[in-house]
C-alpha cells in the first residue's frame, strides 16, 4: 500500500539534498567500481598465472617410473615367503619406459565419464647439432590435435603453424631458445642425435614459446609418428598418457585409482603444482577483503549522511506522523532513500567498473616470459558484478537501517511541543 | 447515530522528568458534532498535553479516550496514525509545512496517504480546500514563499483534506499578528457555521476564545468551566 507516496516522499527528501545524496552514491560507485576492478584485474591475473602452469600440465599423468620392482624374486618364493629378506645392490629391471599396452589403458580412459580427454605423449632425450657441437635437449612427441585441444598447443607455437607438424613429416617445432642458439629459421632442416647415436633429419615448421624460457632452450616437439620413428620404436610406443578431467577435484582420487587399475605410475596436478593454489586462492582471499573494506567505508558515508538528514527534517517526520504516516511509513522512507542510493550508486559503480577493467584490459603488457599475453589480463566473470550488485544493496540497506529506525521512532509530540 | 464525536473519560496524566507530576487530573468531557471549542487556560495548566492526548499522539495516559465512539486506548501505532490520517486534522502554532513540496503537495499529502480517492481527485479537492480559504492562487509556490498568515492557511486547508471528524488547534494564531490572526478565527468560524466542521482549539488568547460557542477552562490539571 502506498508505495507511490512514500516512493514520492523519498525522492523530494533527495533531491533536497541532491549534493549530500550525490556525494553518498559516489561513495558507493567508487567502492562497487574498486571492487569489480579489482577482483576482474586479480583473477585475471590468476588464471593468467595458473594458465602458465595449469594449463599444460596433465590433470592426471601415467608413466612407468624406472625403479626397483616392489617385489623381487626371493620374496615369491615360498620357503622364504613368511622371512624377513634382505637384498643388497638392487638394480632396475631392465624395462623401458613405454607404458605397456597403452592403447587398451588410452580406449578405457576416454570412455570414463569423468575424463575430456586422453593426450599421449612420448619424450625422447635428443641432441641437437650445431656444426660440431651437441645440445642437449627434449624431444616431445605429440599428438598434435589432441595436444591442441586439451593443452592448448597452438597459444604457445608463436610462429609457423600448429598444425603443419601434423601435416609435414618429419616435422619439428623447435624451442625458441634452441632455436636462436641452432640459427635455425623456419623451413630449415636440422638434424637431431638420438640417445642411442643415430642422426635424424628434421624440418623446422614453427617456434614454441612456453613462457618458462629454460624449458624453451632444451624442449621441442614433434608428433607422436616422427619421434616413434626417432627412437626406432614401434608405433604403439608411448611412454606417458596424460589425462584431462571435466573437474580437476577428481585428480587425486582418480590418480589412486589409475595407479591401482593398470599398475603405473600416476601423479594428480595437485600433488605435482600444490603451491599454484594456495598462491591464487590468497591473492583471490586479499582481493575479496579489499573490495569489501571500500564498500563498508561507502556504508558508513551513508549512515553519516542518512543520521544527518533525519536531524533536519525531525519537523517534516512530526508532522508527517501528526498528518496519518505511521513509523513504519516513515521506517519505508528512508528505506527507500538509503536503497536508492545504493541502486543508483551501484548501478554506476558496476558500469566504472567494467569500464575501468576494460580500460585496463587496453594497457599493453608485453613480458618475454608471456608471449600470448598482450594486455593486462582480465576476468570479466559475471559473479563478481552479481556478488558487487548484491553487497551495495546488502551495505546501504544496513546503513539506512538504523537511521531508519530512529526516524520512526520519533515522538512528534516532543518536536511539536518544543516549538 | 450519536451526537458526541469525542468523549473523554477521567483522563489522568503525570510528568515523570524530572520530578512526578500530575498535569491532568481525571478529566472528563464530551463534544458534539459541529461544535467549535476553545479550551483556555494559564500556561501549564495542561491545556495542550490534553490536547496532544486527545489527539492519540500522546498515549501515555490514564483513563479512557472515545473518538467516533471507538475506545484508543492500547492501540496500535499504526491503527493510532490511521485514525489521524482519517478523523483529525492538525493546525498546529507553527505551520509545519515542508519545504521539499509545493503549497498542493502539502495540502494533498495526508489524502494520497488515505488513499481513499484517485490522485487526481486528490489534488482536485485540495484546490477546493485552497479556495474556501482564498489561497488557490498561490498552490504552486513554495511553502517558504508565502507569508506566516498564508502559511498557517495552507496548513489548515491541509487539516481539511480529509473531510475530518474534528479540527484540532494548538494556538494556531500564537504566531500571527493581530490581522492575520482575525483572519484565521474567522475561517475557523466559517468552518463551523457552513460547513459544521467541528473544531476544538486550544489557545490563551481569551479575545479569541470569547467568539466561540464553547468554553472550556482550565486551571492546575482540573476542568474549571465547560
Amino acid at each position: 500500500m502506498n508505495l507511490k507516496l512514500i516512493a514520492d516522499v523519498s525522492k523530494s527528501l533527495l533531491l533536497a539534498r541532491w549534493k549530500q545524496t550525490l556525494v553518498a552514491a559516489i561513495g558507493v560507485t567508487f567502492g562497487i567500481t574498486m571492487f569489480i576492478t579489482l577482483l576482474s584485474f586479480m583473477s585475471g591475473l590468476n588464471d593468467m598465472l595458473d594458465g602458465l602452469i595449469l594449463n599444460r600440465t596433465p590433470h592426471i599423468r601415467l608413466y612407468n617410473e624406472i625403479q626397483a620392482s616392489e617385489q623381487q624374486p626371493v620374496d615369491l618364493y615360498p620357503a622364504y615367503k613368511n622371512h624377513h629378506n634382505f637384498v643388497r645392490s638392487l638394480k632396475p629391471k631392465d624395462e623401458l619406459l613405454q607404458i605397456h599396452n597403452s592403447a587398451p589403458i588410452i580406449e578405457a580412459l576416454k570412455k570414463d565419464s569423468r575424463v575430456l580427454g586422453v593426450a599421449p605423449k612420448i619424450t625422447a632425450q635428443v641432441f641437437y647439432n650445431v656444426g660440431s657441437i651437441d645440445l642437449t635437449g627434449v624431444i616431445n612427441g605429440i599428438d598434435v590435435e589432441e595436444e591442441n585441444r586439451l593443452y592448448f598447443f597452438s597459444t604457445y607455437v608463436t610462429s609457423g603453424n600448429y598444425i603443419d607438424l601434423k601435416n609435414t613429416p618429419n616435422s619439428i617445432v623447435l624451442g625458441k631458445g634452441a632455436a636462436e642458439k641452432m640459427m635455425a629459421a623456419i623451413g630449415d632442416v636440422i638434424q637431431v642425435t638420438t640417445s642411442k647415436g643415430e642422426r635424424f633429419q628434421l624440418k623446422v615448421v614453427g617456434y614454441f614459446q612456453s613462457g618458462i624460457s629454460d624449458i624453451d632452450k632444451v624442449q621441442s616437439y614433434a608428433n607422436l609418428n616422427t619421434t616413434q620413428k626417432l627412437l626406432g620404436e614401434s608405433t604403439g610406443y608411448i611412454t606417458d598418457i596424460q589425462v584431462k578431467l571435466y573437474d580437476i577435484l577428481q585428480a587425486p582420487k582418480m590418480a589412486k585409482e589409475l595407479h591401482n587399475k593398470f599398475n603405473i605410475e600416476a601423479i594428480d596436478i595437485q600433488t605435482a603444482n600444490s603451491q599454484f593454489e594456495t598462491g591464487s586462492s590468497v591473492r583471490t582471499l586479499i582481493s575479496y577483503a579489499v573490495g569489501v573494506t571500500l564498500l563498508i567505508v561507502a556504508g558508513f558515508g551513508i549512515y553519516n549522511i542518512l543520521n544527518m538528514m533525519i536531524y533536519e527534517k525531525m519537523d517534516s517526520i512530526a508532522i508527517l506522523k501528526a498528518t496519518g504516516f505511521s513509523g513504519n511509513d516513515v521506517n519505508k522512507i528512508f528505506i527507500t532513500i538509503a536503497l536508492s542510493i545504493g541502486i543508483f550508486g551501484g548501478a554506476l559503480g558496476l558500469l566504472f567498473g567494467f569500464g575501468l577493467s576494460a580500460l585496463i584490459d587496453q594497457i599493453p603488457f608485453n613480458t618475454a616470459s608471456l608471449p600470448t599475453v598482450k594486455t593486462y589480463p582480465i576476468n570479466y566473470n559475471p559473479r563478481f558484478y552479481m556478488i558487487g550488485g548484491v553487497f551495495s544493496l546488502v551495505t546501504t540497506y544496513m546503513a539506512g537501517y538504523f537511521p531508519s529506525r530512529k526516524a520512526s521512532k520519533i515522538d512528534p509530540v516532543v518536536i511539536i511541543r518544543g516549538k | 447515530m450519536s451526537n458526541i464525536i469525542l468523549e473523554a473519560k477521567k483522563i489522568t496524566k503525570f510528568f515523570h522528568d524530572p520530578l512526578t507530576v500530575q498535569v491532568l487530573k481525571e478529566i472528563s468531557f464530551s463534544i458534539n458534532r459541529s461544535e467549535f471549542v476553545s479550551v483556555i487556560g494559564k500556561s501549564g495548566c495542561g491545556k495542550s498535553t490534553l490536547l496532544y492526548i486527545l489527539s492519540t499522539m500522546d498515549t501515555d495516559y490514564e483513563g479512557e479516550l472515545y473518538i467516533d465512539g471507538v475506545a484508543m486506548r492500547n492501540r496500535k501505532e499504526a491503527e493510532l496514525a490511521k485514525v489521524r490520517n482519517e478523523k483529525i486534522g492538525f493546525v498546529f502554532q507553527f505551520h509545519y509545512l515542508l519545504n521539499e513540496f509545493s503549497v498542493l503537495k502539502n495540502v494533498m499529502l495526508p489524502g494520497l496517504k488515505l488513499g481513499k480517492y484517485s490522485d487526481k481527485e486528490v489534488e482536485h479537492r485540495a484546490m477546493e480546500k485552497l479556495k474556501i480559504l482564498g489561497i488557490d492562487n498561490e498552490a504552486l509556490k513554495n511553502p517558504n514563499q508565502l507569508s506566516g498568515g498564508q502559511k498557517q492557511r495552507v496548513a489548515i486547508a491541509r487539516a481539511l483534506i480529509n473531510d475530518p471528524l474534528i479540527i484540532m488547534g494548538d494556538e494556531p494564531t500564537g504566531n500571527l499578528d493581530k490581522k492575520n490572526s482575525e483572519i484565521v478565527f474567522n475561517i475557523f468560524q466559517e468552518l463551523a457555521s457552513a460547513y459544521h466542521q467541528s473544531l476544538l482549539i486550544v489557545t490563551h488568547d481569551n479575545e479569541f476564545a470569547a467568539k466561540t460557542k464553547r468554553i472550556i477552562e482550565m486551571e492546575d490539571g482540573n476542568i474549571i468551566r465547560m
